[in-house]
């Protein structure tokens, strides 16, 4: 008889002590944004997006952010190349290279922020040369903003870029090469758009840990309303005094994060398809 | 474009005698290849076939000897200046460009894209892919994968053109229709054809002569009924027992 028979069991299910923690996992991760949005102050907060504090650092963190994800584009893309190829290399260039680019990813960012003072502050390794020699003082500057979200932010292009390079068959190269491809025309052919859903992912990864990027900021940058105090600092500030300024920066910037991931998504996805 | 005949005087001959070491394995092996006259590589798995293929592709550096096409010695040359076409295994579409742009490549690294495009218009035609010329390699049966390989490999209009294992990623069903069709391009295209197999039944559908390779050695060379007749070794005595069946 079918009803004798015990249920089948399916691959797909998990032992439910797993399932158990895995849903609480999952509360964990919702339940905070799910109390930012219900504990919103969604009666003012047309007034409270629209001060003038509000848009001078929702704008400096937009700029900063977008300026930091170039600049790790163009780094970024040729490190992950130079990271790629160093599988063929000896271990131990090889592991020194990958320690090097993983390092901001484990440090605190006020270390971050500490180290990047000691190199370009007015006395530090390097800075007190710009300093002396050219009246540059890096420091408390938008391009110290701009710096300490680089440096954050760098291992996550670098990393997302290198995982698309080394799963991209190197087959597709050389057989553009057997059709006449140089080099450069390979590259810009074959390598370019195979990785781009890569570039795209490592981009906004970028984009985002630039746009919450706190500790190495207020360390390397300060807060001066307008040239430095980026979205999280004034958050963090206003909780001290406004609270409700505060969640309205909160909600920004998560509208911002999961909008930038919304629109790019779209546009990678056909890439992906192929 | 009309194709070029069985014997087409317009092609060169494919002289090659080279040494490639990869690794710890040693391929050394010497053929010349008449325009009209495929030759099929056959030997076991691991024997160095793929590596004497992308040898005279200009894939793989030679460490002795060289490769000439006709009277032009193209061991200096990078694989992109050597007009030697391949078909790889499993073909090696570009996934991200449709079956029309798979095609113009060739064209394309030499030119505009619309331009391209116009070229490859008649090869489409040619190999049966007008109606597919808008889809992306993902979407495309392995027979269909094969017949843009060889027209993006033609396309190009290379002096010499390599095959590698190109029936193993086919169905075994549609392997027998599939032979003969890629017998009669290769005829089409008339120049000198190299075939990497372990199969005796491509070797027999599409060239004319056979060379053994067994441990990156040449171990016999002839005819299939030549080698039926005399097999040098046992592999190739089972490999001709195993075709007549």
């Amino acid at each position: 008889m079918a009803g004798a028979n015990p249920a089948p069991r399916t691959l797909g299910r998990l032992a439910w002590p797993v399932a158990v923690l895995a849903g609480l996992g999952l509360a964990f991760l919702v339940l905070p944004l799910v109390a930012l949005v219900v504990r919103a102050p969604w009666g003012d907060l047309a007034e409270l997006v629209t001060r003038e504090s509000v848009l001078e650092a929702l704008v400096l963190s937009i700029v900063t952010a977008v300026l930091a994800t170039a600049v790790c584009l163009v780094l970024g893309v040729p490190l992950a190349a130079l990271l790629a190829r160093s599988a063929g290399w000896a271990v131990l260039p090889r592991r020194l290279l990958r320690a090097t680019v993983t390092v901001p990813l484990v440090l605190p960012p006020v270390v971050g922020g500490i180290a990047l003072l000691l190199l370009l502050g007015r006395r530090g390794l390097v800075g007190s040369a710009l300093y002396d020699w050219f009246g540059i003082s890096v420091p408390f500057t938008t391009g110290a903003v701009v710096l300490a979200q680089v440096f954050v932010a760098l291992p996550f292009l670098v990393f997302a870029v290198e995982g698309a390079l080394r799963s991209a068959d190197r087959r597709t190269e050389l057989a553009a090469a057997t059709l006449g491809a140089s080099r450069t025309q390979v590259f810009r052919h074959v390598t370019l758009p195979l990785v781009a859903p890569g570039v795209a992912a490592g981009a906004v990864l970028c984009f985002t840990r630039a746009l919450g990027e706190f500790g190495a900021t207020i360390t390397f940058a300060g807060s001066l309303p307008g040239v430095t105090r980026t979205l999280p600092i004034a958050s963090y500030l206003a909780m001290q005094t406004d609270p409700d300024e505060a969640v309205a920066l909160a909600l920004l910037l998560l509208v911002v994060s999961v909008g930038v991931l919304l629109l790019l998504r779209d546009r990678w996805v056909p890439v992906v398809r192929g | 474009m009309t194709p070029a005949g069985p014997s087409s005087g317009g092609h060169p001959v494919l002289h090659a005698d080279v040494t490639v070491t990869r690794a710890a394995h040693t391929v050394a092996a010497a053929f010349d290849v008449a325009p009209g006259h495929p030759l099929a590589v056959i030997g076991p798995n691991g024997a160095g076939k793929t590596t004497l293929l992308a040898a005279v592709a200009g894939l793989v550096p030679v460490d002795a000897g060289g490769v000439r096409i006709g009277d032009r010695a193209v061991d200096a040359l990078p694989p992109e200046r050597r007009r030697v076409g391949v078909v790889f295994q499993d073909y090696v579409l570009f996934p991200h460009l449709t079956v029309r742009d798979n095609v113009a490549f060739a064209a394309r690294m030499r030119g505009s894209r619309a331009a391209a495009r116009a070229a490859a218009e008649p090869w489409l035609e040619r190999y049966g892919l007008t109606a597919l010329a808008d889809r992306l390699p993902g979407e495309l049966s392995g027979g269909q994968a094969q017949r843009v390989a060889l027209a993006r490999a033609l396309a190009a209009e290379p002096d010499v053109l390599l095959l590698d294992e190109p029936m193993s990623a086919l169905d075994v069903e549609l392997r027998d229709d599939m032979r003969a069709e890629l017998a009669a391009h290769v005829r089409e295209f008339g120049g000198a054809t190299v075939l990497v197999t372990h199969s005796p039944a491509d070797a027999a559908a599409l060239a004319d002569s056979v060379l053994v390779l067994e441990g990156g050695k040449v171990t016999q060379r002839g005819t299939l009924a030549e080698l039926a007749a005399d097999p040098a070794t046992p592999y190739v005595r089972r490999m001709v027992a195993a075709s007549g069946d």
